[in-house]
């Protein structure tokens, strides 16, 4: 099988082969296999871990020791880049921007594709299936062949009267709708599932209490459905945080970037500027919140993830 | 529900109007215009689009720089997911039937837990996080280069390059670059199928003296195919995309001589460089025709009526 001899993609020096050993499983053979089994693991390891740590180190070392020691340890905290980055390289700005964009962007997401999902699972009404479907659809389209006559439906919302000026292009009332469509496809698909399992016997006691079907839904089927918004949430979160090609469309303003957008600008233009160090930081700073978003809910975002190609 | 029929198609108007509207005028219609508009010479600032027929078809298919770019994404369409998927499979049955400790006769390996952990949070990485820190890691020696200064920290100094000035290279490190952010989402969607197989089925193998290639070629592997045929065609989809790695990493031109281009920065540079609408939109066709014949040729090899994808 090959499989097993695949190796790591980026290393030539693969280490010794493995398939002899294996054709003769013993006592001893089995030790040697499993301590080359521990190996190739922890190689990956490595080969994950070690470029983010070398980005993390080079966010607290000067310039002089990036250009001349690039592989090495930083000699103290130079904290100065991350003042540089966030106030000169504007990645305070950007992550201000990311900050409202997504805070609106899941909000709605969440909100109106819990109901559009709701409605769809257990409502039915002439149409359901074609909104259904047409919802589906949009699973597979690629987001590229939107590209172009999506930044005219934004450019055009802009000249609507009284709420133009709320959108438009370079505005983040715009962006956060376009995720919002975008999210929603998956969000529907993955929430109706859920709406579907919960027990009817809860939402009849509900009707019997006299409920409404506006508090039926917001004060007996939302809070049951709560798991399932809770993973779909993070998976919407990383995806709107790190969305990158959607704000380079929409933001074109300088000062509306978005933190992924300003990060890739900043790239581009470090090496002119021959402040490499300061970019690490920027860098590090939009790394925290998805690092801490994962380690908090690490077991949740790998659920969430997961789960939507299971389903 | 007849107790609530009344006021029933009310709710449901209220309930789907916000997301159906939202999706409808950013998603959808712009799918249907797309179309229009790859017809067009569109230049995206006059009021007026002069109809073209398939001329913006014709000049894709004379187009050199475009033919590089569909090179580029099916070897990113075939080479990823094969990578991407071996290597998962692989990690996947080291961390969980990796390990023999002496009671159990097939166990996990000390700290897979932790593993898990590490090799997945690529996954939940901005691409454009991972598309800089690898700028750096092929870059040369002198610019912050890791691969090269690692080379040569272990004597292998034969071996550095200027790894992005090789326009050969290029979409071969894309493809590396892809599958590193990929690979750790498999090991945790492969891990999750390999521990839902019940343990005595290993055991019984164990006794039959069957090995451990043997045992994952006959056991683990036809076990998880079902997990492995849908994490395929996810994919696939995923690879198509590549953009923001290709556009960080080697620029809005593709890098030298364009020879790292992909579809969606050929479609991107084609409107906002070059204020060509009315390709960029044709090649924006060009791609969804590309993902559904693969889409539509998955379900067709995996015979599965719903196949659903993320």
């Amino acid at each position: 099988m090959t499989t097993t001899e695949t190796g790591t993609p980026g290393t030539s020096a693969d280490p010794s082969p493995l398939r002899p050993r294996i054709r003769q499983p013993g006592l001893g053979a089995g030790r040697a296999i499993g301590l080359l089994n521990g190996g190739f693991l922890l190689f990956w390891g490595l080969i994950t871990t070690l470029p983010l740590v070398w980005a993390i180190l080079s966010s607290f070392k000067t310039n002089g020791e990036f250009r001349t020691d690039p592989m090495g340890f930083p000699d103290g905290l130079e904290g100065d880049n991350f003042a540089r980055a966030w106030n000169a390289a504007n990645i305070g700005q950007y992550f201000m921007n990311s900050v409202i964009v997504v805070t609106m962007s899941l909000t709605m997401t969440m909100l109106f594709g819990a109901m559009g999902a709701y409605v769809l699972a257990r409502y039915d009404f002439p149409g359901n299936r074609l909104v259904y479907y047409s919802f589906l659809g949009g699973l597979v389209l690629p987001v590229f062949l939107a590209l172009v006559p999506m930044f005219f439906v934004v450019r055009n919302t802009g000249s609507l009267p009284v709420i133009g000026g709320l959108l438009g292009l370079n505005s983040y009332l715009s962006l956060a709708l376009v995720y919002v469509a975008f999210s929603m496809p998956f969000t529907v698909f993955f929430l109706a599932a859920f709406f579907r399992t919960l027990p009817t016997s809860v939402a009849e006691a509900g009707i019997v209490d006299g409920c409404s079907h506006f508090s039926l839904f917001f004060r007996v089927m939302l809070p049951m459905a709560k798991p399932g918004i809770i993973s779909l949430a993070l998976f919407n979160l990383l995806g709107h945080w790190n969305q990158y090609v959607l704000p380079l469309v929409i933001m074109q303003d300088d000062d509306k970037r978005v933190l992924a957008q300003g990060l890739g600008t900043l790239a581009a233009t470090t090496g002119f500027r021959a402040d490499w160090t300061a970019l690490f930081a920027g860098l590090v700073i939009a790394l925290m919140p998805v690092l801490i978003v994962y380690i908090l809910f690490q077991r949740q975002v790998q659920a969430g993830l997961t789960a939507g190609i299971l389903k | 529900m007849t107790a609530l029929r009344h006021g029933k198609y009310p709710f449901i108007l209220v309930f789907l109007l916000p997301p159906v509207g939202i999706y409808a005028l950013y998603m959808l219609s712009p799918y249907v215009q797309a179309i229009h508009i790859s017809m067009t010479d569109w230049s995206g600032l006059t009021a007026t689009q002069t109809f073209i027929g398939f001329d913006n078809y014709v000049e894709m298919w004379n187009d050199d720089q475009l033919r590089t770019a569909l090179r580029n994404n099916l070897i990113l369409l075939v080479v990823v997911p094969v990578l991407t998927l071996l290597l998962g499979l692989f990690f996947a049955s080291m961390l969980n039937v990796g390990g023999r400790s002496r009671g159990a006769a097939v166990a996990g390996v000390r700290g897979s837990s932790i593993y898990k952990v590490v090799y997945f949070f690529p996954q939940v990485l901005p691409h454009a996080i991972v598309a800089i820190v690898f700028a750096y890691v092929f870059a040369p020696s002198n610019a912050g280069g890791i691969l090269n200064n690692v080379l040569e920290a272990i004597g292998l100094g034969g071996l550095t390059q200027l790894w992005l000035a090789e326009p050969k290279y290029l979409i071969w490190i894309v493809v590396l670059v892809m599958t590193w952010a990929f690979v750790g989402f498999y090991v945790v969607l492969f891990s999750a199928a390999m521990q839902s197989i019940p343990l005595d089925i290993y055991e019984a193998a164990l006794l039959d003296g069957s090995s451990r290639l043997t045992t994952f070629r006959k056991v683990t592997l036809p076990l998880v195919w079902d997990t492995v045929q849908v994490g395929w065609v996810y994919m696939a989809i995923q690879a198509m995309d590549g953009f923001a790695i290709v556009h960080i990493m080697l620029g809005v031109n593709g890098g030298v001589q364009g020879s790292g281009d992909v579809l969606g920065v050929a479609i991107y540079r084609a409107a906002f460089a070059q204020s060509d609408f009315g390709y960029a939109a044709a090649i924006g066709v060009l791609m969804l025709v590309l993902t559904m014949t693969i889409v539509l040729l998955f379900m067709r090899i995996l015979r599965r009526e719903k196949v659903e994808l993320a």
